[in-house]
């Protein structure tokens, strides 16, 4: 890993992009890191696009501003290619991640034809297998942590066992679907060629 | 050993507040500073804390009863923002005049109107002169070291004071950040207890609080209360004294950041000063010599400190975020640059107001700034002193 990588998340309210955010920052806090994961308040609501931010760094992280030049974009819902920008600012050696079926061809039209990595993932599915739910989160925080290789596999799933039992510590029963639905993830990223 | 944490600024402040066990906590709830007396209202009902928790009806409400509270001889809190604190106002004057040390956390936010939720200090910068010590914090970690302090200082005989602790709304209040707690011990033993010399439920010592303060008295009682704010720089220096050996973190007036040698500095408050450290980094590399002054301190304001650490420089701007709208500089501008002509140091300084309802400012936006005291260096010329950063239409 970098010195300093940035992230930012573009989701739509209620789809859970924020608690991603700061998931993300939760697992990497616990291998060592200097974190940092905040939301772009706006007028929140059900459905309208928002955007989160990360940062994870080897050394104290000392800025306080939004990430306009990010190393990492993760995507967690395809309807937002129409409607945000995904690509801007975003570092050619960067990736971005997208939570879609949409083919090769149209994902590459809808991205400014960013010459970057383009990995996409199909995180409705694997969350209604593992979950019985459509929660895309989940798998989007593994492919952004498999993706920037913030961290190993093994170590990841270790941390948010210990996360998941933290966080729903009064609902247990979804822990296990959450846990296959990052193994899952983890293992069908596609990269869009 | 400290305990490594990652929390918001807002969960910091509702740790330190469960740590301080304060007696009584009245708050109202205002964005962004929420979920201070939110966490705060759950240690009361898990029954970590024995704090008597008083949900009000209104931030007026809230201060009038941190303000009994405390003349009763307790230990009162409070959080608010904005608006909230805006429709205190009037019980901020009492409680600095009635000399109770009650804390708040203000977690600074745009006072209205239009309505913004987001940051600037426009509500810190209206009860500048309502006779309380405030705080300002770059970081989850200072907004939570600086409560830890704050009973400590307030409540020295000398002072006797109230005393805010302000962290920028959203910025660090809502980011997930690093952080190192202190034990609960430590803490309880470093805050200690409370011990008022008059109060009101003191049956051996009836008391008056607050009665009619005429032409024969008042203006005294005035000075004692400027008195006190001149006194608290000695306690301030001293209480941080205490918590460097307790903690290592070491606190002043203000933080003093790569400052020595530097030709060129910028003066800001709360978050934008780590973001200006992270823009003289880049600058340095290019062989720049630039500096970053952050104040801590604003009330009781650390003139002859400031104007001495501020003096080897070739030019300055301080950063504002709050407009005064005064057809001059903004309140931070104008107690430094009176605070430089009284010491005789006569520096080129120039002002920005920046940051108003949250507009974000950045490594590129602060470079710009540097860029422009370059200029001022070179050529001997300020042009316009008052000047505006990331407003569309002026840059």
């Amino acid at each position: 890993m970098k010195d300093l990588i940035e992230i930012r998340w573009h989701g739509r309210g209620g789809q859970g992009a924020k608690t991603a955010s700061l998931l993300l920052a939760d697992a990497a806090f616990n291998t060592g890191k200097y974190i940092q994961g905040f939301p772009e308040y706006g007028p929140e609501r059900m459905g309208a696009p928002i955007t989160a931010y990360n940062r994870i760094g080897n050394k104290p992280i000392t800025v306080h501003s939004n990430i306009y030049e990010p190393d990492f974009v993760v995507v967690v819902d395809d309807t937002l290619l129409e409607a945000v920008n995904v690509t801007a600012g975003l570092k050619e050696d960067g990736a971005i991640i997208i939570n879609t079926t949409k083919d090769d061809e149209y994902l590459k039209s809808k991205l400014n034809n960013y010459k970057g990595s383009i990995y996409k993932i199909d995180a409705r599915s694997i969350s209604e297998e593992a979950l019985g739910k459509y929660f895309p989160n989940t798998p989007m925080l593994a492919s952004i942590v498999a993706i920037s290789q913030i961290m190993s596999k093994e170590d990841f799933l270790k941390d948010m066992v210990a996360s998941f039992k933290h966080k729903f510590a009064k609902k247990p029963e979804v822990i296990e679907g959450n846990m296959k639905a990052l193994e899952m993830a983890w293992d069908q990223i596609i990269k869009v060629v | 050993m400290s305990i490594r944490e990652r929390l918001s600024g807002n969960e910091a402040a509702a740790i330190a507040m469960k740590q301080i066990n304060p007696d009584v906590v009245a708050a109202f709830p205002i964005t962004p500073s929420t979920e201070i007396p939110q966490y705060f209202s759950t240690f009361v009902s898990n029954g970590t804390v024995d704090t008597e928790f008083v949900a009000v009806e209104s931030e007026h409400s809230a201060m009038s009863a941190c303000i009994g509270a405390e003349s009763a001889g307790g230990r009162a809190m409070t959080a608010t923002s904005a608006n909230g604190l805006s429709l205190m106002w009037e019980m901020i004057y009492i409680a600095s005049s009635l000399r109770l040390p009650i804390v708040m956390s203000l977690v600074n936010r745009a006072v209205s109107g239009p309505l913004n939720i987001h940051c600037d200090h426009s509500d810190a910068m209206g009860v500048r002169d309502s006779g309380w010590i405030q705080l300002f914090s770059e970081t989850n970690q200072e907004a939570y070291d600086n409560l830890i302090m704050a009973h400590q200082i307030a409540e020295h005989k000398d002072v006797l004071l109230p005393l805010m602790v302000c962290q920028d709304g959203f910025i660090t209040s809502h980011s997930i950040e690093n952080i190192e707690l202190i034990e609960d011990d430590k803490v309880k033993e470093f805050v200690g207890k409370y011990k008022p010399e008059h109060y009101l439920l003191n049956d051996k010592e009836p008391i008056a609080v607050g009665p009619l303060d005429l032409q024969a008295y008042l203006f005294e009682h005035k000075k004692q209360q400027a008195d006190a704010m001149r006194n608290a720089k000695k306690v301030i220096l001293e209480v941080a004294e205490k918590f460097e050996k307790m903690t290592g973190r070491k606190y002043g007036f203000f933080e003093e950041y790569k400052l020595e040698d530097a030709d060129i500095a910028i003066v800001c408050m709360n978050s934008t000063a780590g973001t200006a450290k992270a823009t003289c980094d880049k600058l340095r590399e290019q062989g720049i010599k630039a500096g970053v002054l952050k104040v801590r301190v604003f009330r009781p304001f650390p003139a002859e400190e400031i104007a001495k650490a501020l003096s080897k420089l070739k030019a300055i701007a301080v950063l504002d975020k709050a407009d005064s709208l005064n057809g001059a500089g903004g309140a931070l501008f104008e107690d430094v640059t009176s605070a430089m002509f009284i010491s005789k140091v006569q520096i080129p300084t120039i002002n920005y107001v920046y940051g108003i309802g949250g507009r974000d400012t950045t490594v590129q936006d602060l470079e710009k700034v540097y860029n422009d005291l370059t200029q001022i260096v070179k050529t001997g010329d300020i042009q316009n002193p008052y000047r505006y950063l990331g407003v569309r239409g002026e840059n």
